[in-house]
């Protein structure tokens, strides 16, 4: 009954801004911010229309075509099999998206629960941290590197192994969020009043963790997108058959005297979408937590 | 304080024990016959029988996981499918490039990070702070093969300043050896940078708003000293913690920039090991770096005692 009280009484503030709204405040907080988000919205968008946007097959093999410079057909040249670059990167970036935002999704959801668990049972806290700690030491790049040696490389394992070494600062932070918000007095009192542990985590401690996960989402989303890359580029990503921004690089790194663009100009779409996502995870921060914000978020 | 240490060493081992436990698991729960994996795709019967008994994979878990870590404690890291080496041989060979690559980069990043981090926070807001934050989420967005290859086209193949790729040890001459270590330790340098200098600016964004800060100035003390001796050293452990933490970072980026640049180091040994699934290759790697990171974040936690006598040791 209580917790219907505050609640109505907490609401009203925060159905005045609709969270579109929201969104456009956070947008259009800054020029900079505002062009991350419409480069971004160009690379999201040329990547989920690419089959309609590009001019040529991605895959088609044009051997005749090999290694040529830009020109009016090819807007980026072709590669070392005659398949159009600029085609390439556009659906390329394909699989960037779907590993960028599969993998955020997975590690918060993963990190989510494994963090209200720690931080909410004594017994079973000191054993994940430890997990924790042993996965954190594991540089990222060398465990995606050996979970894709073991289990071959397909979409699915990337994911997976892309997702893994992120889950750990994803339960830090949820345990953290949940230690000092059980101190606080309406949690204390749900805990009086007899509210079971489902509820308490449901009502008043995973609200708590929905602003920084945001934040550590979008953080997670451009951090996976630059594994992937890496991954790729070190021969250790997804078939080449399947355009990705790292297998391009990859397979032009070869022929990088010739034609530096086969490299360059996946690698500026690359930096471009992070470097979008960072910015606007850094918006969203600013907007949801000031507090933060001044103390820069550990990520 | 030497209670302190040996428990804060004591706190490493079950650290450790969770690596070498998830690297244990991730063979034997990879669907397949691990020796099948171990021995690759053109291994006969025999050969897997072999691998199998060596292995102990018909054992218990539990008593193949101790024999494992009892042979790691020896020293015994297995032999690589693709050479036939012990494992620790091929490591051996190539520590040096990759060594003096960290050393160089993690020297360059605090020896330029500090300082900007420190004019980024006293002139907050200023044209500089902006700068300082803009090289940070560059640092932090740019794939550090795209860096590097960036500074191959412009020094190498443009003003031809440096050598494409390769590497040369130091005992050939100083000269020759920062010739060619320089490209990639630039490349590795930003995202470093990018990491120290962002820690740097907010810790001392922080304490540059602190009481005593304006005693120190309203005393007349001279800015520098201001700046160093009493905002700078309270500094020191973000700072630590952060160099600390990042060297997770430079492990990865090293398996990276010594692929770009043809570097004959422990990153091209991992990579080379991937390409032919070589996985002893890959789980020694892993285990080493795993440990360099555990115990140089151990001396980091060590030398807090050390920095800040405000830290007690409990």
């Amino acid at each position: 009954m209580t917790d219907q009280t505050t609640a109505t009484v907490a609401a009203p503030p925060r159905d005045t801004t609709t969270a579109l709204t929201r969104v456009r405040e956070i947008v259009t907080s800054s020029p900079i911010v505002l062009l991350a988000t419409v480069l971004l919205a160009i690379v999201v968008l040329s990547a989920i229309f690419a089959t309609w946007v590009v001019p040529h097959d991605p895959v088609r093999l044009t051997p005749s075509e090999r290694l040529k410079p830009p020109s009016d057909t090819y807007w980026l040249g072709t590669d070392a099999f005659g398949r159009d670059l600029f085609s390439r990167i556009v659906t390329g970036g394909r699989i960037s998206l779907v590993v960028g935002v599969g993998a955020a999704i997975a590690a918060v959801f993963a990190g989510l629960v494994l963090g209200l668990l720690a931080g909410y049972i004594r017994w079973l806290d000191a054993v994940l941290m430890r997990m924790v700690d042993g996965l954190m030491a594991i540089p990222n790049v060398l465990l995606a590197i050996a979970i894709v040696s073991l289990w071959g490389a397909s979409l699915w394992t990337v994911l997976v192994a892309i997702t893994i070494p992120e889950v750990p600062r994803v339960v830090r932070l949820v345990r953290s969020v949940v230690l000092s918000a059980r101190e606080e007095p309406y949690v204390e009192a749900a805990i009086a009043a007899g509210s079971s542990t489902w509820l308490i985590m449901r009502r008043h401690l995973v609200p708590n963790t929905v602003a920084p996960l945001i934040i550590q989402g979008t953080y997670i989303c451009a951090s996976a997108i630059l594994t992937e890359a890496i991954l790729s580029f070190l021969g250790a990503g997804i078939n080449p058959e399947t355009p990705s921004w790292g297998n391009i690089m990859a397979e032009g790194r070869i022929y990088f005297q010739i034609n530096p663009g086969i490299v360059l100009w996946p690698g500026l779409i690359v930096s471009v979408a992070i470097l979008s996502i960072n910015l606007l995870g850094d918006a969203v921060r600013d907007a949801l937590d000031p507090r933060m914000a001044q103390r820069g978020i550990d990520r | 304080m030497i209670g302190y240490i040996f428990q804060r060493i004591l706190a490493a081992v079950p650290v450790m024990g969770f690596v070498a436990l998830f690297v244990f698991l991730l063979l034997r729960l990879t669907p397949g016959d691990p020796a099948a994996i171990i021995a690759g795709d053109t291994a006969t019967p025999a050969q897997l029988e072999a691998i199998r008994d060596s292995l102990g994979l018909n054992d218990p878990m539990l008593v193949q996981f101790f024999t494992w870590i009892g042979r790691l404690l020896q020293g015994d890291f297995g032999t690589s499918i693709l050479s036939g080496k012990p494992v620790i041989e091929l490591i051996e060979a190539r520590m040096e490039p990759t060594i003096s690559l960290a050393l160089t980069t993690i020297t360059l990043s605090v020896v330029i990070a500090v300082p900007l981090g420190v004019i980024a926070a006293w002139k907050h807001g200023t044209l500089i702070d902006r700068f300082v934050m803009l090289l940070s989420v560059l640092g932090f967005s740019i794939p550090v093969f795209v860096i590097g290859y960036l500074m191959i086209s412009l020094f190498s193949m443009e003003l031809k300043w440096f050598p494409v790729q390769g590497f040369r040890p130091i005992g050939d001459g100083v000269g020759d050896f920062l010739e060619r270590i320089a490209l990639p330790t630039f490349t590795l340098t930003l995202l470093y940078i990018a990491l120290i200098a962002r820690i740097t600016r907010t810790s001392m964004l922080e304490i540059l708003g602190d009481d005593y800060i304006r005693t120190a100035r309203a005393k007349g003390l001279p800015e520098s000293r201001v700046l160093m001796r009493h905002a700078l050293r309270n500094c020191s452990v973000p700072i630590i913690t952060v160099i600390g933490i990042g060297f997770a970072l430079i492990i990865s980026g090293v398996v990276v920039t010594e692929s770009v640049f043809n570097l004959p180091g422990l990153g091209r040994l991992t990579v080379d090991a991937v390409l032919a699934r070589d996985y002893p290759v890959i789980q020694a790697v892993i285990l080493l770096a795993s440990l360099i990171y555990v115990v140089i974040n151990l001396l980091i936690d060590i030398a807090y005692v050390l920095l800040d006598p405000r830290i007690r040791y409990s």
